[in-house]
Formats: C-alpha cells, structure tokens, sequence
C-alpha cells in the first residue's frame, strides 16, 4: 500500500496535468459531499424581486428566472450527478464484470450468450437506446441510472472476456487448480484480482461519459424533474433565454458540467499511466 | 464482389434481429400495463381495451412477438396519439432531416480531423501536436447541448452572423421542390442558389456542434495509426527510394492509415445518432430526434418505440455500409472471402 501510494506521488509529480485533474477531482468530491452547506443561498428559494441578474458580487453566477441562486444550484446538483454516474459505473462494473469473467473462463454457451448480449446492446446508438430504456421502465432517477449501466455494459463484458479469456491458461491458475480449488474459487481470488488493473482504467474513462449521459437525458426532460437542480436540467431551463441574451443561466452549468467531464477523462488518462504496469517498472 | 455483400448482409441479421426484439421486450416483458402506455395518460377505458385487442396482449409473449413481427411486416408502427398520423408515416417524412444533419457533420469532423491527425503524427511533440491532443480530450469531454447553445448565443447573439438557430430553413424562404427531402440536394437540383446558401448557412452551427464531438476519435484514430504506418519499414524504404515526400505521405503511408479510422467509424456513428437528439432539440431541428422528444412530453409511447427502433436499424445498416467499405479500401479483405 505504502509502495502504490509512493508510486503514485511519484506519477503524479511527473505528470502536472493528472495532479490538476486530480486536485480538480477532490474539489467536486468535497462539493458532492458538503455541497448543501456550502451552498451560499437555498437552491430551491424564490424571489421574482431578483429574477434574471446577471453575475455580481451577491451573486456570483446571477440568477434565474425565478430568482434562484444559479451557483448555489450549481453546488447542490454536484451529489446527484455524481451519485447518478458513480451507482451507475458501480452497477455496470459488477455485472459487467461478472458476465465477462464467465464468457471468458466457461468459455462455451456461456460464451455465446453473453457475448450476443453486449452485441445486441452494442447494436443500437447508446444513448438512444438508454432513452428508450427510460421510456419504458418510467421516468425517474433510478431508472437513469439502470439505463447508464446498461448501455456501459459491454465495455466490461470485452474487458473481463478478454483477459480471462487469457488467464484462464496461465501457469498460476492451472497450479490453482492443482492444489484442489473449485472454479468459483479460481475465478474469485486467482482471476478476479488480476483483471482488476485493466477494469479500473475502463471505470475512469467511463465515469465522464456517464455524467453526460445521465445529464444529456435530464436535458430532454427524462429523470430528473424540476425544481431539483441538476446540471443537464439547468442547461435546458437556461436554453430559452440564451437566444435573448441571458447567457449565465445555462453557460454556468455547462461549464461546470464540462469541467467535471473534462476531469474525469484527464485523470482516466492519468490513471491508466499508473496502473499499467508498463509504466510501473 | 457479390458474394462479399451477401456473406456481410448474413452477418448483419443477427444484430437486426437483436434491434427487433430488445424494441418488442422494452414495452411487452416490462411491469406495468403495455396497452395503458400506448393509450396514453387520458385515454379512455374503452380505448385501452381496443389497443389491448389490437396488440394481442391477452395472448402469451411468443405469440404477441409474431403479431409484433407481422405489424412491423405491414409497414404498421402504431399511431402517434398527439398527431393522430401513422408513426411510420412521420419517421419518413421527419428522416431526411436527421440524416442530413448527420452527414454534414460527418463531413466537417472528417474535413477537419483527418489533417490535423495526420499533421499530429507528422511532427509528434510539436505545437500542432499538442493541439490535437488538447481537441481530443477536450472533445470528449463536451456536451453537445451546451457546445450548441453556446455556438448559438456567439454566432447568432454576439456576432449575428448566423441565421436565427431555429429550424431548417428562414421562414422567408420556401422550402425547394422535395425531391429527396434533403433540402441542400433538393435546392441544388431545382437550381435555386439562393435557397441553398440559406439551408447551409442554417445547417452550420447543428453540424459543426456535432461534429466537434466525433472530432475527437476520429483525430485520435488517424493520428495513431498515422504514427504506427510512418515508422514502418515500407515507408524507410519508399523514402530510401528518393520518392516525394507527398507521395510516401498521401500515397504509401495515408491509404494504410486509413483503414483502423474506418473501423472507428462504427462508434463515431453511435455517437453522432446519440447526439442527433440533443443537438436537435437545440436547434429545433425537425428531425427524427424532436419528434421522439415530442412524443416523451406528451406521454406518447408509440412513436418512442419506433424512433428507438428506426434508429436502432439505422446504425445496422450503417455498420453494414462500413463494413463493405471496409473491404473496398483492404484489398487483403476482398481476397479472404
């Protein structure tokens, strides 16, 4: 542990943007969790004495049409589109993860099936389909995160196949083997562990991709519903007003959205340079 | 030749099937009440019935998936309860729009990304090299809603250089004779110069936003591969040879480059049908994509189910297209069958 930790200190001192990322990173993470406390107004208070102002010292990013404090929304809404893309990651992970080890290791029907699956899935424009699987199972929170995990699923089913697919022949799963362990305690405690690497990578890269996906279906008004600040449902509130000039109310939460993104891809780069072991030596 | 697109179209079938029966298991196999959904929220208890009838849904799954295949047989895709029109009569007429939108940006990512990845890997590590890598992360990272609306407010709010961003075309002009409903096609072919400088001027901001999403991949592919190809051996030799520089460049080394970025097009389409929705619904764009966001405010289910399945066989039939172009460009391909 101490090691990792050392090697990662060192990484991140050879890489300046992985470290601004990664600063950026424990920024969000502080708001996700302290954001109602440090929210300077009451998101959800409105005032048509203060409607439509643009930034000032009161208001840093102005306020919106009905008064609202647009950056204390903006703090608020970071827990709900962090939590909507870290359950879905976390879902789409342990399945994923799951299915792929058995296609790989079982190889066979398992095989076929689950590999027909993630192809089936792949078969559609991804967020069309998470739109229609919203549709259908009725429009809520949950159910955005339901459909994120399943449009990311196949990401985890190759990866999984594809390395047990190769470890299932290694040297140190055949003597595993020989010393008397059953398949579900090879797979758990010999192959699990040593695809992890590779699934870590996929989640960084796949958290960015999920947080705009969670707010590009709140943006056409699936899940989330107003007055619940989340960024895609404030890029859309603001979207009217832009044409006419008030470019605060949908700028601000786009940007923070982007930034969060923007993070989150940058530290998946940063993070596939520490883990691949490659790298490491 | 014909062998290969037969041999590809049979590949094909299965994703098509798969796009059939997740569209048919979205409304059928999920809780709640299929017929209550299609009638939607103020229908009647007499409707509900009646749409129960016609769907089958007091029969088993296996049956109601054959009456479901022999719908979709007769051309029947249900009826939009908000327009009362046939959902497959609307997908039809709203889909020249959507697909011209796409392609237009397909045109501008590739116009812009294919030189700038290959002027990436022409000269790793220098200023245009960064550049590139900034774009692609950056890229990425963009919500094509809010790159649209921000284009907007710059374009058409500050500059006032872009056409009003609503729609395809200023009201003031009429719309040309629909010939494939594709109005930059149908302008030009009635001859009407004027009409078309509008469609463009309309179309430029929607597709340069989606455009700038698939940039990044697109980019990233040709720059890799790019690298990969110019320190091969062939390459050395062809410039040993004393060829032009021009030559081994667009000659030798782009026609190898170029077939990894083909296959990247397959994920650069997904994206692009995605951010189809979103970048319409900015713009007001009458495509396929409002109409199935019209359709999830007004609780109008049948029209979703055959957006979701129009675009799901779209992406098949594209990933079919891309396959047989694949085998165009790779001689070695079109020799293995």
């Amino acid at each position: 542990m101490r090691a990792a930790l050392r090697h990662a200190r060192y990484v991140l001192s050879d890489n300046p943007v992985t470290l601004a990322a990664f600063v950026l990173f424990s920024g969000f993470v502080v708001l996700a969790v302290a954001g109602p406390w440090l929210a300077p107004y009451d998101p959800l208070a409105t005032d048509t004495a203060r409607a439509m102002q643009a930034p000032s010292l009161a208001h840093w990013f102005g306020t919106d049409a009905l008064g609202r404090d647009i950056l204390s929304r903006i703090v608020v809404a970071t827990r709900l589109d962090f939590g909507i893309a870290v359950s879905a990651v976390a879902l789409s992970f342990a399945l994923g993860i799951a299915l792929g080890l058995a296609a790989g290791f079982f190889g066979g029907w398992w095989d076929r099936v689950i590999l027909r699956l993630a192809d089936t899935i792949m078969a559609f424009p991804l967020f069309v389909l998470a739109m229609g699987i919203v549709a259908a199972l009725g429009n809520s929170v949950a159910n955005i995160v339901y459909a994120t995990a399943i449009i990311n699923l196949p990401f985890y089913i190759r990866v999984a196949r594809a390395e047990a697919g190769v470890l299932r022949n290694a040297g140190f799963v055949e003597a595993a083997r020989l010393s008397g362990n059953g398949d579900w305690r090879i797979l758990s405690h010999h192959v699990f562990p040593n695809i992890l690497p590779p699934a870590m990578v996929q989640v960084s890269l796949n958290m960015g991709w999920a947080i705009l996906n969670a707010a590009g279906l709140s943006f056409i008004g699936l899940g989330v519903r107003p007055p619940t600040p989340e960024w895609g449902i404030m890029v859309a509130e603001g979207a009217t007003y832009i044409i006419s000039g008030e470019w605060w109310v949908a700028f601000f939460p786009g940007a923070v959205l982007m930034l969060a993104v923007f993070c989150f891809n940058l530290l998946g780069d940063g993070l596939r340079d520490i883990i691949d072991p490659r790298r490491r030596t | 030749m014909i062998r290969i697109v037969a041999l590809r179209l049979v590949g094909a079938l299965p994703n098509l099937a798969g796009v059939v029966v997740v569209t048919f298991l979205l409304t059928r196999a999920l809780p709640g009440d299929p017929a209550a959904f299609f009638a939607g929220a103020a229908a009647s208890a007499e409707a509900v019935e009646q749409i129960r009838e016609k769907l089958g849904l007091n029969r088993n799954l296996v049956e109601q998936f054959g009456l479901y295949l022999r719908d979709l047989a007769r051309g029947d895709f249900g009826q939009s309860l908000s327009t009362g029109q046939p959902v497959l009569t609307e997908l039809v007429s709203r889909l020249p729009a959507s697909l011209e939108l796409t392609f237009c940006a397909l045109v501008f990512a590739t116009v812009v990304a294919l030189p700038l990845g290959v002027a990436a890997a022409r000269r790793p590590g220098s200023w245009i090299d960064h550049l590139c890598r900034l774009v692609t992360t950056a890229g990425v990272s963009l919500p094509t809603f809010f790159t649209g609306l921000l284009l907007a407010y710059v374009f058409y709010f500050l500059l006032g250089v872009a056409p009003s961003p609503l729609g395809r075309l200023d009201p003031v002009f009429t719309p040309p004779p629909p010939v494939t409903r594709m109005y930059l096609i149908d302008s030009l072919l009635a001859g009407e110069g004027t009409v078309f400088r509008a469609c463009l001027a309309q179309i430029a901001l929607p597709a340069v936003t989606m455009g700038l999403f698939v940039l990044a991949p697109l980019a990233r592919m040709t720059r890799a591969s790019m690298l990969g190809v110019l320190s091969s051996d062939f390459i050395r030799t062809a410039r040993a040879a004393g060829l032009a520089s021009p030559t081994v460049l667009y000659t030798y080394a782009f026609r190898n480059a170029l077939l990894p970025v083909v296959t990247t097009l397959g994920m650069v389409f997904s994206f692009l049908l995605g951010s189809n929705v979103l970048v319409e619904k900015v713009f007001a764009w009458p495509g396929i994509g409002s109409y199935a966001i019209e359709s999830l405010t007004a609780s109008d289910y049948a029209p979703i189910q055959g957006f979701v399945l129009a675009m799901g066989v779209l992406y098949v039939l594209l990933n079919l297209a891309i396959d047989l172009l694949y085998g165009l460009i790779d001689p070695r391909v079109r020799l293995e069958a």
